[in-house]
């Protein structure tokens, strides 16, 4: 036969120490309030905050946009400035008959361009700085940065 | 020559990691390296219709189409890695309580073998895609270097089947009974790295202006572009310069898959009990 309060029993003998130095009494784990409690919910609710109240902060900024060329596999203009701290709009026309692929880890941007087309690329408000960036494709020539100043 | 290897090394090296921690998961199961195969294949020629349709394919969502496309197909690799995890941690208990007794990996017929696949064939979709377009133009463009520049495209294909062999041999080392535990570490990392690239791309497409911002900044000490930089951005998520959102989501992930691991699992207490009573 099976002991009717065994777990209050064991969770007596795990927590007793801490019972007799005047901690409340606990019958369930830290882990089973964590994900089966209020723990978890509650952790959440300012991430969720914070989300909301930068989306608002960002949502309120006008767009730069800024016309680039691709000929020859080379950029022009290969230098682009935008306003620090403010997000661009770049129209990357492509004009050569193949396809490049706009790349840059630093502006985070990863964009293929077929050939003929353009392509229209959202750039992150920046800080001011250099931001390198290439043609993947053809990475000897294709050579840019974008300065944010 | 050389530069195209290296063009298109680097486009295999997360598809090639990525077979090869599939395989390694899968250890043991028959029909795996068919079921790998049909994923390779699959995505192969879903990345030359990729390729083919990639200006068609731009202009959709006024001109977001192929960040979308590709986050969408991230977060599916994602949804399928999440599934093959939950799944095993449902059904694998008794098989990794198996495979600790006998010190080997136990054949068992039923595994998310379709979700896998799926993983493998996107992996080889995104990324081969990139490839496939590199190569048509050099082809396309012609001249004396075209031959050479294809022959170096064979091989760094060649060269991200390596990388795959490596992982797979890398991981066949770990000793039986912690290969479990370690595949599953590597797909929720994975998974979560996946799902921080997805929000990247979405972000980039303008769709979730919010917690752009970059955290940090580590491009100093490794970047993105170096070949470990790409290793570990592949098999952790690791990005130099991460925004808000991509650590949101890459937390998030781990916390939903291992809490849905949770969920799934038979309470192991009642299973002590029964073994002791």
């Amino acid at each position: 036969m099976k002991p009717p309060n065994r777990q209050r029993h064991d969770s007596w003998r795990k927590y007793g120490t801490a019972i007799a130095l005047g901690a409340p009494p606990i019958t369930t784990t830290f882990r089973q309030r964590f994900w089966r409690g209020r723990i978890l919910p509650q952790c959440l609710v300012p991430v969720y905050l914070a989300t909301l109240a930068l989306g608002g902060a960002a949502l309120a900024e006008d767009v730069t946009n800024i016309e680039v060329t691709i000929k020859d596999h080379r950029f022009s203009p290969s230098e682009i400035r935008v306003p620090a701290g403010k997000p661009t709009l770049l129209t990357i026309k492509n004009e050569d008959p193949t396809a490049e692929e706009f790349d840059s880890s630093a502006l985070k941007v990863e964009k293929v361009i077929a050939g003929g087309r353009s392509a229209t690329l959202r750039l992150r408000p920046l800080g001011p700085g250099r931001y390198p960036f290439i043609g993947e494709y053809h990475s000897d020539t294709a050579q840019g940065v974008v300065i944010a100043e | 020559m050389l530069a195209a290897l290296v063009i298109v090394f680097r486009e295999m090296i997360e598809a090639g990691l990525i077979v090869g921690i599939v395989l390694a998961a899968t250890k043991g199961v028959p029909r795996r390296g068919l079921w790998v195969a049909y994923g390779l294949i699959g995505g192969t020629a879903g990345a030359c219709i990729v390729a083919a349709f990639a200006g068609q394919i731009a202009t959709l969502f006024e001109g977001s189409g192929q960040e979308l496309f590709n986050a969408s197909i991230l977060l599916l690799a994602v949804g399928m890695l999440t599934w093959h995890n939950v799944w095993m941690a449902s059904h694998g208990r008794v098989m990794a309580r198996e495979m600790r007794q006998l010190g080997v990996a136990v054949a068992s017929g039923e595994r998310p073998l379709g979700a896998l696949a799926i993983v493998c064939g996107v992996a080889m979709l995104r990324e081969g895609s990139e490839a496939v377009l590199f190569l048509y133009g050099i082809a396309a463009s012609g001249g004396t270097s075209a031959a050479g520049m294809m022959a170096g495209g064979a091989l760094g294909v060649l060269a991200g089947a390596a990388v795959s062999a490596l992982m797979y041999f890398g991981l066949l080392s770990v000793p039986a009974r912690h290969l479990f535990a370690v595949t599953t570490g590597l797909i929720t990392l994975l998974a979560a790295g996946l799902a921080s690239q997805a929000v990247a791309f979405v972000q980039q497409a303008g769709y979730l202006e919010v917690l752009t911002g970059t955290v940090w900044d580590t491009s100093w000490l490794l970047s993105d572009d170096s070949l470990i930089g790409r290793l570990v951005h592949t098999l952790i998520g690791y990005t130099a310069q991460p925004s808000g959102a991509q650590l949101v989501i890459y937390l998030l992930t781990i916390a939903i898959i291992v809490a849905l691991m949770r969920f799934v699992r038979s309470p192991p207490a009642s299973e002590g009990k029964a073994a002791t009573t």
